[in-house]
């Protein structure tokens, strides 16, 4: 272990999460935004080589925040994102998660349509609508929920998943709308539902809209258990506020990705609130399960054939 | 109510005060100058007040509704359950951790019909505003208010629920026994009583700590509350980077009752007597006290799985969105 090692990483990623909500550039997660980038990248199958330093991009490289390891990001991702040495679970968006789970990375999305709109005319240091086009052109993304249908080791499930760099992944209209119709969509096809959630909180941007998300998907959930049909929520880094007080917390099985900051309040307010410095694995997975509010944590490379088990567990 | 000179003024409210200053004069110079009759110069004073009471809630901006929705004289839930019903038996803890004060219930009898209350409950003084928490509730809270919903619900009784919370308490213990999981609970079960649930935001509604007893058949807003997703001191410091800018965010969160009916988002607005409901306790309790007993006569005439499905569906068209035509 180098002396580097001993800092703190988590510290600048307390707030992070939190002033992401703000969707401003220098608050965003960087690193997310700049793996979004990559990723599209390699999608399009653009690689540069790793030798060809003058062409190299800024992103090639990537250094864990936790142990400092560096690699490329080609080794990184076919480690799923996880780092090699000290197993710490990258943060990545919906189109990661759906390659790495579903089967042949094929499968189909549902309900892209729809969009955010600037209903209320809210404008903090800039107005929601530019805000929302701004970030859409920079991220490629149209909304924070990817709802996708598909096989996952022959099972079939609807699998909704936050992008954190969409306004860190905040619940709004959209997002309540798109996790509606994929109830519905659920109910009409026998499924199971899935969501993986990456996300700061509430929307401010749509005030009280973005409240009653949380009474409009829990009204949902109601109706998919009247059906029967199993509701699996997976909580990601990070995972706060008008999240965890609706169905973050309300999974027929709550399971979270190791090491994930998961809480209601957010560190920064509570340690404002009690004035004292939070213990070491606060609202971390780890803490979670301690206190009885997840059923397992699942390290991101077992996250597929868990999910499959669990669908079969239900179904058999 | 604190009568003057225990009132307590807000900046706008000065003139006010100096009115009562005035009549205060007027008394004194009555009482040395028995000769001179002061009495039409007083009554003159009372008329003032009132039309300035009126004058200034016509007036106010979101940031100064959102200020008397605090007003230290406002009546708080005890106050109205004690005023609007009889026979109020109140019930604690939530069987589990303990009894949590900032959240309060029990059966009270409203017009002869049994009711179950359940309401943040702030402090009236230094005091009892830290035994209370500030109306701020923990998990235990949260879990109490469901206790006594479901308790409400196997005796077929009508649930009141009286909203005035800054926000659900952040704190390291709330956290650790589940204030997300606590809030979501009751967001979940209360969509599914079987019996009648009127929501009345009767000062504070912050975001899930208000959501969390505030899903029901009809949701009311006094007239000056403010209910949604975020305080507006937190709303700035968290959009503007500052705590500098709580009235411009107070004003594009729209989050007054004219505001939130106008979006569909809460069902009635209950009037407030002239400059608030802090100015006359009997009145707003019998203009609140009417407009429950109307809502829950009006759910009575659905059956429990009607009420549930009017439920999922009133909040299921709640967000606005653009939808693309391939
Ligand atoms: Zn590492």
């Amino acid at each position: 272990m180098n002396k580097e090692n001993n800092k703190d990483p988590k510290e600048p990623q307390e707030d992070f999460f939190e002033t992401s909500l703000s969707g401003e550039e220098d608050a965003m997660n960087k690193d997310s935004a700049q793996r979004q980038k990559w990723y599209k990248r390699l999608r399009k199958g653009i690689t540069t080589s790793t030798s060809d330093k003058k062409e190299m991009p800024e992103g090639l490289w990537t250094k864990c925040p936790e142990c400092n390891y560096i690699c490329t990001t080609t080794e990184l991702k076919e480690n799923l994102f996880v780092c090699p040495k000290c197993n710490y679970h990258h943060r990545i968006g919906s189109l990661e998660y759906f390659d790495i789970l579903f089967d042949n990375k094929t499968y189909t999305e549902l309900f892209d349509n729809i969009r955010s709109k600037d209903f209320l005319s809210f404008t903090d240091l800039k107005p929601y609508d530019k805000r929302l086009e701004e970030i859409e052109n920079k991220t490629g993304l149209t909304d924070s929920l990817r709802v996708g249908t598909g096989k996952v080791n022959d099972i079939e499930m609807v699998i909704a998943c936050m992008d954190f760099a969409f306004i860190g992944g905040s619940l709004g209209s959209v997002m309540g709308e798109k996790f509606s119709r994929a109830i519905d969509y659920c109910i009409a096809h026998h499924l199971p539902y899935i969501v993986i959630s990456k996300s700061g909180g509430a929307r401010m941007m749509e005030s009280a809209f973005s409240l009653m998300q949380l009474a409009k998907t829990s009204g949902k959930l109601s109706q998919l258990s009247d059906a029967k049909l199993p509701f699996i929520s997976v909580l990601t880094d990070p995972t706060f506020g008008g999240i965890t007080a609706s169905f973050g917390m309300l999974g027929d099985l709550n399971i979270a990705e190791p090491g994930a900051l998961i809480g209601f309040a957010g560190p920064r307010v509570i340690k404002e609130t009690i004035k004292k410095d939070l213990p070491e694995g606060f609202q971390r997975s780890e803490f979670l399960l301690e206190h009885g509010f997840l059923d397992f944590i699942v390290d991101r490379k077992n996250l597929k054939d868990k999910l499959a088990q669990i669908a079969r567990f239900f179904k058999n | 109510m604190p009568t003057y000179p225990n009132r307590q003024f807000l900046d706008f409210e000065k003139p006010i005060k100096e009115l009562y200053e005035q009549i205060d004069q007027a008394k004194k110079l009555a009482e040395k100058n028995q000769k001179i009759d002061y009495s039409q110069t007083i009554s003159q004073l009372e008329d003032a007040i009132l039309e300035k009471r009126k004058e200034i809630t016509e007036h106010l901006t979101p940031w100064q509704r959102v200020q008397l929705s605090r007003h230290p004289d406002r009546p708080y839930t005890t106050k109205y359950i004690l005023k609007m019903s009889d026979n109020f038996l109140e019930l604690h803890g939530d069987r589990n951790v303990k009894d949590d004060k900032a959240m309060i219930g029990g059966f009270a009898e409203l017009d002869g019909q049994t009711v179950m209350f359940i309401g943040q409950q702030k402090g009236i003084n230094t005091k009892m505003r830290q035994q209370r928490n500030f109306g701020m509730a923990n998990p235990e809270g949260y879990r109490k208010a469901l206790r006594l919903m479901k308790l409400a619900e196997k005796f077929d009784k009508p649930i009141v629920t009286l909203i005035d919370t800054p926000g659900a308490f952040p704190g390291a213990e709330a956290e650790e026994r589940g204030q997300g999981e606590a809030i979501a609970r009751n967001i979940y079960e209360m969509i599914r009583l079987k019996v009648p649930v009127i929501c009345v935001i009767i000062g504070e509604g912050a975001s899930g700590g208000a959501l969390g007893i505030g899903v029901g058949d009809k949701i009311l807003m006094m007239e000056n509350t403010w209910y949604t997703v975020i305080s507006p001191e937190n709303c700035s410091s968290i959009l503007w980077r500052s705590w500098e800018m709580k009235e411009v965010a107070a004003e594009q969160l729209k989050l007054t009752s004219k505001d939130m009916k106008s979006f569909g988002l809460v069902d009635e607005i209950v009037p407030e007597p002239e400059g608030g409901a802090h100015w006359d306790y009997d009145e707003s309790s019998r203009l609140l006290k009417e407009y429950i007993l109307k809502a829950i006569h009006e759910m009575n005439n659905y059956t429990p799985q009607e009420r549930i499905n009017m439920r999922i569906e009133k909040f299921g068209k709640m967000g606005f969105w653009d939808e693309l035509i391939d």
